[in-house]
């Protein structure tokens, strides 16, 4: 896995010659920053950060790291939850942080030119005295880059009704394998041949470099309203999202929170959220003001129907503000009751959310692990965030069997391991739970098609068929072990 | 509705799997109401229009999962039994018979593989912004799934958009699952005179206001909007509409409602308008960014004596899509598109020869040609259909 000191010479030697000796980093103390992304669980130091700064060194960067055969993994601003961004051993970190620039904004077709370094707010923030904003709101925001959205099909708490990264960016130019500059999508609704930007986007830097990218703005809704509503079972909560949709409402937001979370959050934000709940829904609606005046009508009806025992509805941007704070601060509130938490990211249908929980407790039992769950409610995804303390012997094992219980439930019952963070390093095993050896073979040629030697972030993301034999968690269809003629090693 | 439950994926897969061994390639076919659609080419038919049903919808999810061929019409009868419909509001060509007779046979497959979106797309998203999951016959013959039922997802490549547009050149569609949106309670639209400049101006600046508009065209100097909402909300937003118009274009009349509404939107969708049906000229399809300036001036320039004097633009989406009529040459209007950030299409009334797209840049080509040969080692389906080589 290590480069061998010929190569590694001959790289460090090509590379200074691209970019100056400040933004080439070599040593351990300035590589130690890299050696992990937002889930630190993982650790490794690669052989070299380079930080080019403009497309030219991008494309000489990959072409010299291609003729020698040297892994090269893509970051960001380095906060995904998935140890997508992991170093490679034998591999560089091709760091994006400088290229953080907002090119232009146009504000007749509603698009803005952004750099891939460029932090998620800083668009909207850049976009605001148009009217506009740019709607994905990973709860990273503040930290995350642009690119690294675009590689991960970032979501956020805006995604039911405004979808995620995919259906808001229109272009971006990436650097294939050899060093070729290209440009996917355009700046209509769509482009000739196939959908390449589609199939970027989420595709975890394995495919393509992203260098620039085209977003979608939205004009900023007029009016937002907020409302909280407490339940005495989880199951009426989870209810009440159906019956929300039921009425033909898509909620801006819907999110929901067990009484672990509840607890925690209050005790953080003191959002004054009841502490005798099972569980809450916070429902954002917006739009125009008479749609919103209609809707809020209807929202309020339907959650009392559907047992809600006490309705706050927020109208005011503070009271607004001050019951999200409570679901915004969930994580960092939960970080306080335990040395450690992991959160996991599985999505599943809504109907199963009951169901889901119910399991989730009994998990949370059997491994003797606290658990607290916030959540997308309207989307499906979930954020089970469970306690551990790593420094105890063998805690984090037991949290990483947990979590895995978790997505492979999400899966039996129709969903999906991940919803938002990606596979990166994490969640690679899980993946010969949700997807056949064909299936799995297909990921890999399609892979082949952009990358034949695997030198972008090799490893992650999509398991080897070997792996997942070695694992004994193959994918198994109607209690048929698919294809029995490949070897299972 | 009764939509008739009918699973023929292992005979399908049969067929591929001989056509591997006897390397035949395949004319992958569902309602025939696209035939036109893309370059032509020879081979054996491989029909889905009998591979039909539900095979699972709960409204509340908004995702319904349907076999590929099943009628749009009776998918979306289904859905407004439920309230609910297809955002992308998937256009029904007609399929005409050798006697000349229509059919509404447009199939769910077809919609998706074509990935061509109808009124509702500038506003409510494409088909490809729509779709949650596929289950394909694969390059080697074997039935996959890429995506799922759920709004996120994120596991593995996104395979499922990638079948959107690809013109069945990447696989079979054997089940599609579709995100769905509640059906509006009411449609009203409103009209008003206007230039196509006037047009243009008039939808640049509706893109910041906040009405719920989900439809425009320009045609013959008048301005179409379809709005969608309750009752109430419709006689307030038609109210807006003309202090705003008022406000900002005090040349033009106030917006007035229109009562053929339902069957004027129908004929924009399905192409059974008559600026569709009524010519013998090439149609062609622009795709720009919504903002760019009318350019009315590629007829002026080849107009021809014995050329109706027809209207010869109409406008949808906000200006980001435009259908033309003209005898131009191919590459003048390839170019013109090009040249305004956008491209062209060639939809209707071309030669034999003629290509549907416009050429990709020969860089982009040779990665198209490498995922071609990925997904379709024995390059069985749909050869040449959406390029020459492909």
């Amino acid at each position: 896995m290590h480069l061998d000191s010929n190569t590694q010479n001959t790289l460090l030697d090509q590379l200074s010659q691209i970019v100056s000796s400040e933004y080439l980093l070599t040593t351990t103390e300035a590589l130690t920053p890299y050696e992990c992304d937002g889930l630190s669980a993982y650790q490794r130091l690669p052989v070299a950060v380079v930080l080019p700064d403009n497309i030219e060194q991008v494309q000489k960067i990959v072409q010299a790291c291609s003729n020698l055969k040297v892994p090269i993994v893509a970051r960001g601003a380095g906060t995904g939850l998935s140890g997508g961004a992991l170093p490679h051993e034998g591999g560089i970190i091709l760091g994006l942080s400088r290229f953080n620039k907002i090119l232009s904004i146009d504000t007749n077709n509603l698009t803005a030119v952004v750099q891939p370094g460029v932090r998620n707010l800083a668009i909207t923030e850049a976009a605001r005295p148009y009217g506009l904003y740019y709607a994905p709101d990973p709860s990273s925001q503040i930290a995350c880059s642009i690119g690294g959205n675009v590689a991960e099909n970032a979501g956020g708490v805006h995604c039911l009704k405004y979808g995620l990264t995919v259906q808001n960016i229109q272009q971006i130019k990436i650097v294939t394998i050899n060093g070729t500059l290209l440009t996917l999508g355009s700046e209509t609704f769509d482009t000739p041949g196939y959908d390449l930007l589609a199939l970027m986007t989420g595709s975890e830097g394995m495919l393509g470099i992203i260098v620039e990218i085209v977003v979608k703005l939205l004009p900023k809704p007029h009016a937002v309203k907020v409302l909280m509503a407490s339940f005495d079972k989880v199951e009426e909560a989870g209810n009440a999202v159906a019956d929300i949709i039921a009425e033909g409402i898509i909620p801006a937001g819907l999110e929901m929170m067990d009484k672990p979370a509840i607890h925690a959050a209050e005790a953080f934000a003191k959002a004054n959220y009841p502490l005798d709940a099972a569980a809450i829904l916070l429902c954002e609606l917006d739009g125009d003001e008479d749609q919103l005046e209609e809707q809020v009508i209807v929202v309020e009806k339907t959650l009392k129907k559907a047992k809600a025992n006490n309705i706050v509805i927020a109208t005011s941007a503070e009271e607004q503000a001050k019951l999200w704070a409570g679901r915004k601060s969930a994580f960092p509130a939960v970080g306080r009751l335990s040395p450690d938490y992991y959160c996991m990211d599985g999505t599943i249908p809504r109907k199963q959310i009951a169901h889901v929980l119910q399991k989730i407790s009994e998990f949370s039992d059997h491994h003797g692990l606290l658990v607290a769950n916030v959540f997308h409610a309207g989307d499906g995804n979930l954020h089970p965030l469970i306690l551990y303390d790593a420094n105890k012997e063998g805690e984090l094992k037991t949290a990483e069997r947990f979590g895995a219980d978790i997505l492979e439930l999400c899966v039996e019952v129709g969903g999906t391991i991940t919803g938002e963070h990606g596979v990166g390093h994490e969640k690679i095993d899980q993946m010969c739970v949700q997807f056949s050896p064909a299936e799995l073979t297909q990921f890999f040629a399609v892979k082949s098609a952009f990358d034949p030697d695997s030198l972008l972030n090799p490893g992650k993301a999509i398991p080897t068929l070997h792996r997942c034999a070695e694992l004994g968690a193959m994918h198994v269809h109607n209690g048929e072990l698919p294809h029995p003629e490949i070897p299972r090693f | 509705m009764k939509i008739k439950d009918n699973d023929i994926s292992t005979s399908l897969q049969q067929q591929v799997k001989s056509a591997i061994n006897d390397k035949k390639s395949l004319c992958i076919q569902g309602g025939k109401s696209k035939l036109f659609f893309g370059n032509r080419f020879d081979a054996e038919l491989l029909d889905l229009s009998q591979h039909t049903g539900i095979i699972s919808y709960e409204p509340t999810e908004l995702c319904i999962t349907v076999r590929a061929g099943t009628k749009l019409s009776e998918l979306e009868a289904l859905l407004a039994e439920n309230n609910q419909i297809l955002p992308f509001e998937p256009p029904h060509y007609l399929f005409t018979d050798k006697d000349g007779t229509t059919h509404n046979t447009a199939t769910i497959g077809g919609a998706i593989a074509t990935g061509i979106s109808g009124p509702r797309r500038a506003y409510t998203g494409s088909a490809r912004d729509a779709i949650l999951g596929v289950e394909i016959i694969n390059g080697d013959g074997e039935i996959v799934s890429f995506g799922g039922q759920v709004m996120k997802n994120v596991a593995g490549y996104d395979l499922s958009r990638l079948m959107v547009r690809s013109q069945g050149t990447l696989g079979i569609l054997l089940s599609v699952s579709i995100k769905l949106l509640p059906k509006p309670a009411n449609d009203l639209t409103l009209s008003f005179d206007a230039t196509q400049d006037q047009a243009l101006a008039v939808f640049q600046a509706l893109r910041v206001q906040q009405l719920p508009i989900t439809a425009s065209v320009w045609y013959n100097n008048t301005v179409s909007l379809r709005l969608s909402a309750s009752e109430l909300i419709l006689k307030t937003s038609h109210t807006r509409l003309n202090t705003f118009l008022n406000d900002k274009f005090p040349a033009l009349s106030s917006a007035k409602a229109d009562n053929k509404s339902t069957s004027f939107w129908q004929e924009i969708r399905d192409h059974t308008h008559p600026f569709f049906t009524l010519t013998d000229k090439p149609v062609w399809r622009l795709s720009l960014p919504p903002a760019t300036q009318s350019i009315s001036q590629i007829d002026d320039a080849i107009a021809q004596k014995g050329d109706a004097p027809e209207p010869s633009q109409l406008i949808e989406w906000g200006g980001a899509q435009r259908w033309i009529h003209s005898r131009t040459p191919a590459n003048i209007i390839h170019n013109l598109a090009q040249s305004h950030g956008g491209y062209a299409s060639f939809f209707y009334n071309k030669g034999a020869d003629d290509e549907t797209f416009p050429a990709l840049a020969p860089e982009l080509f040779k990665i198209h040609q490498q995922l071609k040969r990925k997904m379709d080692p024995h390059g069985i389906f749909n050869p040449n259909k959406m390029y020459q080589g492909l």
